[in-house]
């Protein structure tokens, strides 16, 4: 073992620690519940759907939970064949 | 052909989850299509093994029930483009997962990749049997040590018994993988040797990963073994293992800690 390894090996437990700081303090927060990302993720696509069809095969999520802060990343193809203008209250805002 | 495998043991904690990310890694280290897929409803951990927790969105349970696409739940890993998981539910009730949407999930994982690894729960109710339900083939994990063995026997008899292929007059290919094995105790009789092992459960051996500090240190930082440090012993004993899952001829070697190696071969075939 050399001595890069021995020091790296000392290092992995504070990793491991704020690893599951983070995972625990949103898994906490989120017990019987939705959390917050999720709720975000189905009214954005919620609201989605009342101006298109939102098929699900062309939609990405993608989420990363940090300690300070969370991305929520959500991706919709919109084929110009969804799109529901003159359906909803107003025929704008969508972006394609 | 794509191939389904389940990794299980029937006891608890003997590295069942280790040993998924380390063969699902080392399978698509070699280029192969690999999806790991959580079953440990409710105590899911595959995902914190291969450091993959913090960008769960969907999980198995969404996809049995028809919330989410396939697509949409599998997880690319960060360091091999093609390592995917699909993590358990965490708060969902296990009842959820049902044998006709477990079915339909492993049929369309199929169609996507070469390899489905399928990450059983510790005991043999439910959440196990349904994992193993649809494999082809089975990686038993077992500690040299008289509980696992025990365990590990059980399971056998439902590999043997309440597998789809079994109960279609098929066989399951199993194998046995022995984990935390410690050459020099062994060696000194104060453990169960890799023979007492297979001879008492009568089925081939796929590998022998050594108790190694690398283990810990790769769930710590949450990577699989087989990328945390590649030439660790317990890396290369399941480098190795993933090719003989893939039919290669692999001398059967016993790594050892800290880069010393005593090579051991056996005779038997794995």
């Amino acid at each position: 073992m050399s001595v890069f390894n021995f020091f790296r090996r000392q290092r992995s437990a504070p990793v491991a620690r704020e690893r599951l700081q983070i995972l625990l303090s949103h898994e906490r927060t989120a017990h019987g519940h939705p959390d917050l990302l999720g709720i975000l993720r189905g009214e954005i696509l919620a609201a989605l759907g009342k101006h298109i069809t939102v098929d699900q095969d062309n939609v990405v999520v993608r989420m990363d939970r940090g300690a300070k802060l969370s991305t929520l990343e959500i991706e919709v193809a919109i084929p110009h064949s969804a799109a529901r203008v003159g359906e909803a209250a107003s025929g704008h805002g969508v972006a394609a | 052909m794509p191939k389904v495998l389940v990794v299980t043991s029937g006891k608890g904690g003997v590295g069942k989850t280790t040993s998924t990310a380390a063969l699902g890694a080392a399978l698509a280290q070699t280029g192969q299509k690999v999806a790991v897929v959580d079953f440990d409803v409710g105590l899911r951990n595959l995902d914190l093994v291969l450091g993959a927790e913090r960008r769960v969105v969907f999980d198995l349970i969404n996809v049995v029930q028809g919330v989410a696409r396939l697509s949409q739940a599998l997880i690319r890993d960060k360091r091999l483009d093609t390592l995917w998981l699909l993590p358990a539910s965490q708060t969902r009730d296990k009842d959820a997962l049902t044998e006709a949407g477990v079915a339909s999930v492993i049929k369309e994982l199929r169609t996507k990749f070469d390899w489905v690894v399928c990450d059983s729960p510790a005991g043999i109710e439910r959440g196990a049997t349904l994992a193993m339900r649809f494999a082809d083939e089975a990686v038993i994990v077992t500690n040299p040590e008289v509980s696992s063995v025990r365990d590990s026997d059980r399971i056998i008899g439902l590999l043997d018994s309440k597998t789809e292929k079994a109960e279609r007059g098929e066989r399951v290919e199993k194998h046995i993988l022995i984990t935390r094995y410690d050459a020099q105790r062994a060696g000194r009789g104060e453990m169960l040797s890799i023979n007492d092992v297979l001879e008492i459960l009568s089925t081939p051996l796929l590998g022998v990963i050594p108790e190694s500090q690398e283990v810990l240190r790769a769930s710590n930082v949450g990577l699989p073994v087989t990328l945390s440090d590649p030439a660790a012993a317990p890396a290369r004993a399941y480098v190795e293992a993933a090719r003989r899952l893939k039919g290669e001829e692999v001398a059967m070697t016993i790594h050892a800690e800290r880069r010393r190696f005593i090579d051991k071969l056996f005779g038997r075939a794995a």
